[in-house]
């Protein structure tokens, strides 16, 4: 840099990964009790990164208040970033220039990894349906566990979701798990890839050999 | 999430000598992308800044990242309709949002709102105003360190905003504007309860006021921080609190007045327009700080008249098909962030042809061009959380 040389610093990629052995060995072929033991600990120290776009996050903000106050059902909203997180709170309008960073961010964050889809507008485009530069929902982008709806919703409505997003880490009956071969693996092209070519993953040749079966490392990046 | 990378589109190199020694130290110019999600844009605001060391030299934000393409929506809305979405390109002011709508149809068709819907919006748009700058109130401390005061402000917010759910349903989104007045009539008892959160909230505010004015702390990290020249501000089309306190001394609701606010501002009444000549980032949120109480003022005022009214409709029976005569109008008020206009022009259909959104935040942005450069690093959040913006309102 000292030179004014150009430095070429590559853009952050996902590196191939078999997703069955995503969550590593213990968790997937762990005994029940373990198992039990596992998600007991999953669901009630969830570090949430919220993603707040619209209106949606100021209502997250409320509910982090005094008033409604989550961090009591263990959701703790001081996570640094998404590689320090377990929860994305997707709160807001997605739109299609937005979409490549969720995806990238989400891409970021350790498994097991839980997401919220938080108001009308994530979920499903809301009020802004027939917008030309929407995404309809930002289950195009990310795998979502619990959609809240909402215009926006009240921040009970998020405690209500996550009390239901932690029943179901108990009870491992978490859509991202059916859907993880869709999305993570092979998964559909959104607008956001089309428009921005950020985070096509790698052929999965020479460049970046297939890791052999092993608890991935935090951050799932680089 | 942050990047950085070597400034390969600046096309030049810039080449400071530190110190002695052979050559001295070359340093490059470095591109620093803050954003679109970083917590200090509170929103998805991106900025690409060019800094040299720890000095800013270009700053220049990126915007579009919330582009709904609200306008283009307005067109295949009827005028009922978009009520809906034209309170939500600005969220935190959110009833003021559909008050320039409902104003302009109201003008075009040479509507008579009943006074009691007139003096019940001055007091929701004062109202909606106070929660506007508690939420700033509590934010910008956040982003400069201060984690307390957050919390004051939100007591008072959910006070407020019980007290507005109570009247429309919504927490942020009231939809409470119709054409022609406002939805339905104030629940009973309403009145009382809403002057008594008025004062509650002006009895705490104390507690709030104790952690900014005076904090050391706070005022070294925003005293001489930032300035805005009124010159730039003018030039740069800046309005609200952040005009105000570099010494722009304008608001539609004295220089224009709409609503009852003609009869608020006259000299003698509640309202004043708070100023600062400082223009720095202290200024800014002693303007917001003070507006503040003015607003509570306001809105307690607005009250005591609606208390005296007589008893009466407060809204106009529309007809089943609402369509605006043809022509155009620029109707403006005074938003919480500033001025925020809407230009409707009509062909006669129940749609309008175009309606144009002037928002404030997006002139208060592009502002930050002509004020970064030369700040620190360190400084720029101070000043991104004093400009107080709203993405939605930014991108529209």
């Amino acid at each position: 840099m000292a030179n004014g040389r150009e430095i070429d610093l590559p853009m952050p990629t996902v590196r191939h990964e078999d997703i069955r052995v995503r969550l590593g060995a213990v968790s997937e072929h762990a005994p029940r009790p373990i198992k039990v033991v596992l998600n007991w600990g999953r669901r009630y120290s969830l570090w949430v990164f919220n993603f707040g776009l619209a209106c949606c996050a100021i209502e997250f903000i409320a509910a982090s208040m005094g008033s409604h106050d989550f961090i009591r059902l263990g959701v703790i909203p001081f996570a640094p970033g998404p590689r320090q997180a377990d929860l994305m709170v997707v709160s807001g309008t997605v739109t299609d220039k937005m979409a490549p960073a969720i995806r990238r961010l989400y891409d970021q964050m350790p498994e097991p990894k839980y997401v919220i889809s938080f108001g009308a507008c994530s979920n499903s485009g809301g009020p802004y349906w027939d917008s030309y530069s929407v995404t309809k929902g930002v289950d195009q982008i990310v795998p979502v566990d619990v959609y809240v709806p909402g215009c926006p919703p009240r921040p009970e409505a998020l405690l209500h979701g996550i009390i239901r997003l932690q029943e179901q880490i108990a009870s491992e009956r978490l859509s991202t798990q059916r859907l993880r071969g869709r999305y993570a693996g092979s998964r559909v092209a959104s607008a956001g890839d089309v428009s921005r070519p950020l985070l096509r993953r790698p052929a999965p040749t020479q460049a970046f050999p297939t890791v052999p079966a092993g608890p991935t490392a935090a951050g799932g990046g680089e | 999430m942050t990047e950085t990378r070597a400034a390969r589109s600046t096309g030049r190199e810039r080449a400071l000598t530190v110190g002695v020694g052979a050559g001295g130290l070359a340093t490059a110019d470095m591109v620093l992308n803050i954003g679109p999600q970083h917590p200090a844009t509170h929103g998805v605001l991106r900025l690409r800044i060019v800094v040299d060391g720890e000095r800013i030299v270009r700053a220049e934000p990126i915007i579009g990242y919330m582009h709904r393409g609200a306008e283009k929506l307005f067109e295949v809305r009827d005028y009922r309709q978009i009520i809906v979405l034209a309170n939500r390109h600005d969220w935190l002011s959110a009833f003021s949002n559909e008050l320039g709508v409902v104003l302009g149809v109201e003008q075009m068709l040479g509507m008579e709102v009943p006074e009691r819907a007139v003096w019940a919006r001055t007091a929701l748009a004062e109202l909606n105003r106070v929660l506007n700058h508690l939420m700033f109130l509590g934010s910008y401390p956040l982003e400069l360190g201060a984690i307390t005061p957050v919390f004051h402000a939100f007591r008072e917010r959910e006070e407020l905003q019980a007290v507005m759910e109570e009247i429309s349903g919504g927490r942020m989104h009231y939809m409470f504007n119709r054409v022609g007045g406002l939805k339905e009539d104030l629940p009973a008892g309403w009145l009382g309860r809403a002057g008594r959160a008025i004062d509650n909230v002006r009895g705490r505010l104390p507690d709030l006021e104790r952690l900014l004015v005076g904090n050391e702390i706070l005022e070294a990290r925003t005293r001489g921080v930032g300035i805005l020249p009124r010159a730039t501000a003018e030039a740069f089309g800046v309005s609200g609190p952040i005009a105000r306190a570099s010494g722009l001394d304008v608001d539609l609701r004295r220089d224009a007045p709409y609503l009852g606010y003609g009869e608020l501002f006259r000299p003698g009444g509640p309202g004043r327009v708070v100023t600062r000549n400082e223009g720095d980032c202290l200024a800014r949120l002693e303007v917001l700080l003070e507006q503040t109480h003015v607003s509570l003022d306001l809105a307690e005022a607005s009250l005591d008249r609606l208390v005296a009214l007589p008893s009466g409709p407060i809204n106009v029976k529309l007809p089943k098909v609402l369509k605006v005569p043809e022509g155009q109008i620029y109707c403006a008020t005074e938003n919480p962030l500033g001025f925020n206009g809407y230009f409707l022009v009509s062909r006669g259909e129940k749609t309008p042809w175009r309606l144009k959104l002037r928002s404030a935040s997006f002139n208060n942005i592009s502002v930050l061009t002509e004020m970064l450069p030369g700040q620190l690093i360190a400084d720029m959040v101070a000043i991104l959380g004093s400009m107080f913006f709203v993405v939605g309102d930014v991108d529209k």
